[in-house]
Parts: C-alpha cells; structure tokens; sequence
C-alpha cells in the first residue's frame, strides 16, 4: 500500500503506468461507445411515447452521469491536495476540469435537441437543467480561476476550494426532479427497486455508461500525462523522453 | 435491425435531424478531448527536442569566441 503511495509520487512512473493504460484502455472505450451506441440507435424499438427522439438517451444520460461523476473526482482530489498537499492530486483535479467540462456540455447539447420534439422547447428554465448549467460553470470556474493566478501552487489551493464549495451543487442535481415541479423526467435506471426501463433499452444503455466512464478515464489520464510532462519540461526524463521520441 | 430501410433509419419517423445531429455534436466533442492532450503532448516534446538541439549546437563551436568575446568586453 505504502509502496504505492510513494510510486503515485513519482511523475516518470505515473506517465510510464498511465501510457500503458491508455493503450489497452482506449480501443475497449472506443468500441463500447460504437457498440452501444450501434445498438441503441438501430437494434431498440422506439419509445412508445416519445418515439425514435429517445435514442438520444444513449448519449445523453451516460454523458450526464459521467459529468456528476467527474466532478467527484475534481472535488476530491482537490481535497486530497488540501489536506496531504499530495502534487498528483493537483495534476488530476485540473486534468478532470476540462473533461466534466466537456460531458456536461454534452448533457446539456443532447438534453436541449431531445427537448425540442418532446417538450416543444430548446431551453426551459427547469430545476434539473439548471443546476446542470451551474456545473458546467463550475467547471469553466475551477479552468479559468488557474489559469488568473500567476502563482500556480496559490491558484490549485484556490481551485481546491471552489471545487469543494462547488460540490453542494451536486446534491440539488440529483434530487431537483424529485424537489421540483419539473419538466424533466425522473432516472429510469434505480439501484433500489425495479428501474422504470425496458431491458432490451437497458443493456444498451448500461453499455455506453461504461464506455463513458472508460472515455472519462482515458481523457484524465491523457490530460495528466500532458500536465505532467509540462511540470516536469526542466528534469532529465523528460529530456530524455523527448529526445528518445522520433 | 429496427429500420426497414437505411432512409428510414436516416429520417427516424421525423426525428432523424435531432436524433443524428446530437449523435454528431458529441462524436465531434469527444473526438476534441482526445487529441487536444495528445496534440500538446506532441508539440511539448518536439519544443523540447528543438531546444535541447539549440543548446547542442551553441555549446560546441560558440564556447570559443563567446569566453573571447568576454575578456575583451572586461578588457576595454
């Protein structure tokens, strides 16, 4: 255990361990998404309700899970930088930035095309797309608060706190369909009691959240290994690196 | 398959424009994630490369007459 806290330390071991995860990691994301997203779109009837717009859900909803997903991973490694002043914990919490940021964008994107022929509406002012707008803010927060301060190790404690603040938000995501009179619809899929989705939609569905949170880990880890890289531009294995690299 | 045909499956029973252009924007934004790193990775290392040529080619022939260059500035 102890060992591994110390090698988690070490930027050469970390960029060696993290490469020779993307290699096997990103072809297995890829395929999934394609896989799935194949599925849902040509092999699922249509919803008997909202018709063939449903097959957005396959983008939508793992994208939107991912996006909540990620923002633990920002909050938390921005505590662990807090508290243990751990380095790698800084690299990771601004290489999740910008992904969660992504994802929500996307949750959002895909949200407001299904909204326009089930709900008549682009946009709505509804609690759940709300406090979804509010994440993505949060995430560009956390992005554009780094780059302001010129002084980086000030600028990732200041990250570090947002992000923790910021995690109160994240509650109201959750439970805004249940709070509020809302437009949106309430989660399908339950991990307590039967979900509300018929199974041949729900292997589909289950397979693009994975490939999501697969996608989510190899866009980290390439966003560290990046990070990494640019910390360490002055000492000898990146020196190395770049000259061993045709 | 669902669909009977692939114009059926492009139309999706009026719902196609949506359907595929939300299947596009996202494509397109996780094709951007993956090599935006991948992107400076490259461009870092091939910096690096650049200056360490620099620096190579710097040492060798201008050790001398910079060290002349130096004395005579102390000199005069």
């Amino acid at each position: 255990m102890w060992s591994l806290f110390h090698k988690l330390g070490s930027p050469p071991w970390l960029y060696q361990i993290s490469g020779s995860i993307l290699r096997w990691l990103m072809p297995i994301a890829v395929l999934g998404l394609v896989v799935g997203a194949t599925w849902g779109l040509l092999y699922t009837a249509p919803d008997f309700r909202q018709g063939n717009s449903y097959r957005i859900i396959y983008i939508h909803v793992p994208a939107a899970v991912v996006a909540l997903a990620g923002y633990y991973v920002m909050a938390i490694a921005g505590a662990i930088h807090l508290i243990w002043k751990m380095k790698i914990a800084d690299v990771a919490m601004m290489a999740a930035a910008p992904v969660g940021a992504a994802l929500t964008f996307i949750a959002l994107v895909t949200g407001s095309i299904w909204g326009k022929p089930t709900w008549g509406a682009w946009w709505v002012w509804d609690a759940r797309i709300t406090s979804m707008l509010i994440l993505l803010f949060l995430y560009l927060g956390v992005m554009a608060l780094y780059e302001a301060y010129d002084n980086k190790a000030a600028a990732s404690r200041a990250c570090a706190v947002l992000a923790l603040v910021g995690t109160v938000n994240i509650p109201i995501i959750y439970k805004s369909v249940d709070w509020w009179y809302s437009l949106h619809q309430p989660a399908s899929i339950k991990f307590t009691g039967a979900s509300t989705i018929d199974s041949s939609m729900l292997w589909p569905l289950l397979l693009c959240i994975v490939s999501f949170y697969a996608l989510f880990t190899c866009a980290l880890l390439g966003n560290m290994r990046l990070a990494i890289l640019q910390r360490e531009r002055r000492t000898s294995w990146v020196q190395r690196l770049a000259a061993e690299t045709r | 398959m669902y669909f009977e045909s692939f114009s059926e499956l492009l139309a999706m029973s009026g719902h196609g424009a949506y359907v595929w252009s939300a299947y596009a924007i996202t494509g397109a934004v996780l094709l951007q994630l993956f090599f935006w790193p991948r992107r400076g990775r490259r461009r870092l290392l091939r910096e690096l490369r650049q200056e360490a040529r620099r620096r190579d080619g710097a040492k060798g022939p201008a050790t001398g007459p910079a060290q002349v260059d130096h004395t005579s500035a102390e000199l005069s």
